[in-house]
């Protein structure tokens, strides 16, 4: 098997347009503000949100003919994947193939309710300008208009487990030389339709929003040194297997494959939510390392969270403050999966 | 593990299909769809899942559901926790999953198309939000359950087997890109079988949506016809077993075709709109020949993508004409939404199936209200009921965003 390498990483979050931003928040280890939804319809008031600052500066990307209607979701992941993409030497950028997977869960939910809202008031007055941008393609469709090569797409639909099935779909593509380059792209909009659904399982839980990026490649990349060295099996939930056995099981194989016994970083999806953390926290109780919980600073991201997550581990590798980190994605209703990378110094 | 995996082998593995499930506006069932599709019949009629009193359109090719679902381990309460497409999904699987005679399954993928998933119920979400804020009954149902994981779930557990799901929506060419990553998976050596198709059911949102873009035919759907004046749309699923040819001829199963190319492309001209000249088309077309190992002169059959919309089928004429070069004059191409209209995220697992019956039962489907071709068309529009000797049939599939797939089909004989 190709041994597969990280080139780049890009994130949006409540913390701002960067990976930096993001880490910075991270480091400070302070949840960062929540606000209040506006625009609600009468049922939803009283809804709270982590959302993403406006920019410091209008991103030069958003002037594209092709985003001038888009909605938040494509601008959060336009600016991860380019991020993502930014480090890399434009040599090694020439003449190649990119492929890119985007990944999301409620997806583009605003223009969705927008929509839906003006079909319900009047059919005939219902946008056209807004129906296409509510698909669940369409964030996938202009990042591949803005980032250079992308020759191979796909848009996937799912809980956040799904982030690591898209790694996986990725390493794929680049074992087969199908692509040079991978870019795997988590990202949500809010919406208080979201944040009301949430609300329905787990009133202490706060909605965010953004993306997570990470562009993989075959070849190892000076600037970061970091590998992918597994993903496991995808444990799917049953009525006999609820996510306690499978996030259980997801640890357990991680344990397994692990050349590294040692307990380095783990990068988790616990949200201050004991509701819904509950699975999760029974597997990795006895975790003697690090432990890094993005969503109990910038809020529960849904697939921008899972990105997220892979995204800050990655990053806490490059910057050399561990030499391997577990990411463990146990999702809300399909699965869960994890993942190791590794600081890679041989690659630098 | 996910990932790492064994290399490739280094001769590509052959893929067959040994279980079909079928269910659109024609009937639930390969048996009933085939006579309708070699007959071409058309399922529309006036729709009557929700109000479409203010549209410009007013049909849709909707499916007729049996009352009583087949028995499987989802008892009565789990059953219902199945929206209108997700019953269809279950239909059809367990139509395949029967065809097939698998045995329960640990570790077995199932990758599905859907671009809406269980839509009806997050439609129902958002009116009972604003129509009744106070209660909150059922909103948790609704809110779980319209989620296409979730529907997916459901039916590995009717099934009983249990593996990764991945769902794939690439607009409508999701159905399409489902099936071809499920053969990649098994091409590449990464698992010996899967579970893929397609499914989306009509819902007001994306029926508005549509004929907000006044891309609904107000007429009637007639793809690669001159006086096309849109598309129609129609529900259902489709799911097809692969597995390698090897296993299928282990344990002797029926085979009722083998999958021998795929390939996907990304068209950046437009979110909405394909190339004019059908430069992705025909690009997508040469990559599936290629992973294949077939020419256009070997293709007997193509199963279009063929919306009824003018700058869709102009597109693909184009495409198709230059592409086959002088085979195109006879090359019978069709699209059989002109029979049960365009079911989106099912379409291209829909259309997959078609493509096997054709290939099976040696006959090509008409577009029976087809009457004057585009000039385009350098083609042979199928448009009466005719048998035929095909061998090899290409089934095409595009969507909003630009995600295209072509699939090719062999007869297995």
């Amino acid at each position: 098997m190709t041994r597969i390498f990280v080139a780049g990483l890009g994130a949006v979050s409540p913390a701002g347009w960067t990976v930096a931003a993001m880490r910075e928040a991270l480091e400070l280890g302070k949840s960062l503000p929540a606000q209040a939804l506006v625009d609600l319809p009468v049922s939803s008031t009283g809804l709270m949100a982590r959302l993403v600052p406006a920019p410091p500066t209008r991103p030069e990307f958003l002037s594209h003919p092709r985003l001038r209607r888009t909605s938040p979701i494509t601008h959060y992941a336009a600016s991860a994947a380019l991020e993502a993409m930014a480090g890399i030497q434009p040599a090694r950028l020439e003449n190649t193939r990119v492929g890119l997977i985007v990944c999301v869960q409620s997806g583009c939910v605003q223009y969705s309710c927008r929509f839906y809202d003006e079909a319900l008031k009047n059919p005939a007055t219902a946008s056209p300008l807004l129906f296409p941008e509510t698909v669940h393609a369409a964030p996938a469709s202009h990042i591949a208009v803005l980032v250079k090569n992308i020759t191979l797409v796909t848009s996937q639909v799912g809980d956040p487990s799904c982030f690591l099935l898209a790694m996986a779909q990725g390493a794929q593509w680049l074992d087969e030389k199908r692509v040079d380059f991978c870019l795997v792209i988590g990202a949500e909009e809010p919406n208080w339709i979201t944040a009301d659904a949430l609300r329905l399982f787990d009133r202490t839980t706060c909605i965010s929003a953004g993306a997570g990026a990470i562009c993989l490649s075959r070849e190892p990349d000076p600037s970061f040194g970091v590998e992918l060295t597994a993903i496991t099996d995808a444990h799917t939930y049953s009525f006999v297997k609820g996510r306690g056995r499978a996030a259980l099981a997801m640890r357990n194989q991680l344990n397994d494959h692990s050349d590294n016994k040692e307990a380095d970083l783990l990068c988790d999806g616990l949200g201050n939510s004991p509701q819904v953390d509950r699975a999760e926290l029974a597997a990795w109780r006895d975790w003697p390392g690090a432990r890094l919980s993005p969503a109990c600073i910038l809020g529960q991201g849904l697939m921008a969270g899972a990105a997220w997550q892979c995204v800050a581990a990655c990053d806490a590798l490059a910057k050399r403050r561990f030499k391997t980190a577990k990411v463990s994605l146990v999702g809300f209703n399909q699965q869960a999966i994890g993942a190791e990378f590794q600081a890679n110094d041989t690659s630098r | 593990m996910l990932f790492p995996v064994a290399s490739s082998p280094q001769d590509p593995v052959r893929v067959v299909v040994t279980g079909a499930g079928i269910v659109t506006a024609l009937g639930a069932g390969w048996r009933s769809n085939s006579d309708g599709f070699r007959a071409g019949r058309t399922g529309f009629r006036p729709v009557t899942l929700f109000d479409v009193s203010r549209q410009r359109a007013k049909t849709a090719a909707e499916a007729d559901l049996p009352e009583v679902l087949p028995q499987t381990r989802l008892d009565s309460r789990r059953l219902g926790r199945l929206d209108r497409a997700g019953r269809m999904l279950l239909l059809a699987a367990h139509e395949a999953w029967k065809q097939a005679g698998w045995a329960p399954a640990e570790d077995l993928p199932l990758i599905l198309g859907t671009t809406a998933g269980g839509m009806m119920l997050g439609e129902a979400y958002f009116r009972r939000a604003l129509e009744n804020p106070v209660s909150r009954r059922g909103q948790a149902f609704r809110a779980v359950c319209y989620q296409p994981q979730v529907q997916a779930r459901l039916v590995m557990e009717a099934l009983n087997f249990s593996g990764p799901i991945s769902i794939v929506s690439n607009a409508c060419a999701s159905g399409g890109n489902a099936i071809g990553q499920a053969w990649e998976l098994i091409r590449s050596g990464q698992t010996t079988r899967a579970v893929a198709g397609g499914f989306d059911s009509l819902c007001e949102m994306v029926y508005s949506g549509f004929d907000s873009l006044q891309a609904l035919s107000t007429t009637v759907c007639r793809p690669f016809d001159v006086r096309r004046d849109g598309l129609a749309l129609g529900e259902g699923s489709a799911v097809v077993m692969l597995e390698t040819l090897e296993g299928a001829s282990r344990r002797g199963a029926n085979i009722l075709g083998e999958i021998i190319g795929y390939a996907s492309s990304i068209d950046q001209h437009h979110l909405t709109q394909p190339h004019p000249q059908g430069q992705t088309t025909k690009s997508v077309m040469k990559s599936a020949c290629a992973s294949a190992g077939v020419d256009a002169e070997d293709i007997g059959y193509i199963n279009a993508h063929g919306t009824g919309t003018v700058l869709n089928d102009s597109s693909e004429a184009l495409a198709i004409t230059e592409w086959a070069g002088t085979h195109a004059g006879s090359l019978p191409v069709s699209s059989t939404k002109a029979n049960i209209g365009h079911l989106l995220g099912a379409a291209g697992a829909v259309e997959a199936v078609v493509c096997l019956m054709a290939l099976r039962e040696q006959w090509l489907p008409p577009e029976i209200a087809f009457e004057i071709p585009d000039p385009a068309c350098k083609f042979p529009v199928v448009h009466q009921p005719q048998d035929a000797r095909v061998e090899v049939a290409l089934s095409n599939s595009f969507g909003f965003g630009g995600v295209n797939a072509t699939l090719i089909f062999r007869r297995w004989e």
